[in-house]
Formats: C-alpha cells, structure tokens, sequence
C-alpha cells in the first residue's frame, strides 16, 4: 500500500515560498554580526511579498516553515536560539496582522516591515528578559536593536516593494482567502 | 531603481514614530533606571547601605586594608583601594541601578540598587 499525502497547489506554493525563506536565512547566518540578534533579516521579505500576495494565513505558514527548518539546517532547533526567532516571529506576525488592517493606499510593506522588525525584537528581548537574562541591563541594548530593526525594516520593506512590483500578480483562482 | 518610489505617504509616518520611538527609548534605557541606594559588602557580609543623597565618604576595612568608598547624590565610587591593581577604583563612578563595582583583594563589593531585584542571569 502506497501512502498518499494529498497537497493542494497552494501546499506547493508556500513550500517554494518558504524554501526561498529558508535559503535567506541560511544566507545571512554566515554574515558576521556585530552583536548577536543584530541581523538584516532577509528572510522577512519574502514573508512581506507573501503577505501582500497570498494573505496573512500563508505568511504564517511561511514564516514559521523558514524559523523551524531553518533552525533545523542551523542546529540550532529548540535551543534558546530558535525560542528567541520562534518568538520574534509569532509577535512580528501579530503585528503583521494589526498593520495589513491600516489603509492600503498611504501604508505600503515599509510600513508593515517597520513594525513587523520592531515586534520582532520586542518579542526576542521578552523572552531574552524574561526567561534568559532577567536583569535590568537588557534594556541598555533597546535602543541598539530599536535602531538596527528600524533601519533592516526600512530597507526591507523596499526590497519587498521592489519585488512586489515586479513579480506578476497571482492568478485568481491560486489566491488564498 | 529609485528606492523612494516604494514608499509610500503613511510610510513617512511610520519611520516617523519609529524613530521618535527609538529616540524615547534611547532616553529612558539609557539614562533611567535610577539607583535608589548602595549596598557595600566586605568580606561577604553587608557593611553598610546608604542612600544615594548626600555627599560622604565611608571608610571600609579589608584583610590589606582601608578601602574609601564615596558618595554622592545619585553616584557612588570607590575612591582609594589598597588593591594591586586598582580595577574598583579605576571603573570610577557607578550611575545606574545594577551598576557594580568589585575590589577582590580586599574583599570589597559596592553596588547600586534599583527599585527592584533581579538575578544577574539564569542557566537552565
């Protein structure tokens, strides 16, 4: 007897999404950082495009795919490393989820990446303070990561607007709810 | 590519209030977390605690000596040490809550307590 898993093409377009994710963050852990946590976070731009194309649903899909495989690929699964990117990207979903509601016309991915980074070490320093680290000396490096999220958001958010103006719109019928 | 083109107007905005944003907490983290007291241990045991309001000197004694800690509103340091190599004594002033400064020759601690506190760090 044969197994049969049935997938759905939107199964296969977010596994290639994700996988586009995946080789981003592979990527970019081999760019040395001046602190850890201080990273570009490439891989948020394809969440970014997901988001605007296929809706919040996928972009979680794809966004949470990227932290565990990735992590796995990394080894760095289950380890505080994948708890402070498991968290950072469950509290940059939420505020996905808040910032796709504000008007289309005057707030475009630079808006949504800007808050999606800004959640992101929100969340990452909560578990740091929280689980990690409970002293009062985290808060001396808010500002350093408020910075470094500001300014990867920004240039983010125009890479994903960058390929969200080039990559062909989704044929109808794919398009997820 | 003009990168300015993929911005659009409420974006202005948000970058806005991200830096604003940045710049409070930029001012809270880094000059907040005001220190309400000393504690100065010697020798493992708490020699004295005091306030961070007036000016004064404490003299503290050590197994090699005389250590001088000195106070003053809102700062503590210590000022002499009979310690090799002067590490307490050349950290210079303590600002912050958390803030500690260790003379181990002479058995010295003096640290800055805040409102509340807290573990250095946890292991699991």
């Amino acid at each position: 007897m044969q197994l049969q898993l049935p997938s759905t093409p939107d199964d296969h377009r977010i596994a290639k999404l994700a996988a586009a994710a995946i080789g981003l963050t592979l990527a970019e852990a081999a760019i040395p950082s001046p602190l850890p946590g201080v990273k570009p976070g490439l891989a948020n731009i394809v969440t970014l495009v997901v988001l605007a194309r296929f809706g919040l649903g996928a972009a979680a899909w794809v966004s949470l795919l990227r932290v565990v495989a990735g992590s796995l690929l990394l080894g760095t699964f289950l380890s505080p490393t994948f708890m402070l990117s498991f968290s950072g990207a469950l509290v940059s979903l939420a505020a996905l989820a808040l910032a796709r509601h504000l008007p289309g016309r005057w707030f475009g991915p630079v808006t949504h990446s800007v808050c999606a980074a800004l959640a992101h070490i929100a969340g990452q320093l909560g578990v740091v303070f929280f689980w990690l680290i409970p002293h009062a000396g985290v808060a001396y490096l808010l500002p350093v990561f408020a910075t470094a999220a500001l300014l990867f958001g920004t240039l983010n958010g125009v890479a994903a607007a960058f390929l969200l103006a080039r990559l062909p719109a989704p044929q109808p019928a794919c398009a997820a709810p | 590519m003009n990168a300015l083109a993929y911005f659009r107007g409420g974006d202005w905005l948000t970058l806005v209030l991200g830096a604003l944003f940045t710049a409070w907490l930029a001012a809270t983290a880094w000059h907040g977390g005001a220190p309400g007291k000393v504690v100065i241990r010697a020798g493992g045991h708490i020699f004295t605690e005091a306030r961070l309001d007036a000016p004064r000197r404490i003299t503290v004694p050590g197994p090699l000596g005389m250590s001088i800690v000195e106070i003053q509103p809102g700062r503590a340091r210590v000022a002499a040490d009979p310690g090799p190599r002067q590490l307490c004594v050349k950290q210079g002033w303590l600002s912050h809550a958390g803030d500690t400064a260790l003379c181990l020759p002479n058995q010295l601690s003096v640290e800055l307590t805040g409102a509340k506190r807290r573990f250095d760090s946890l292991n699991y």
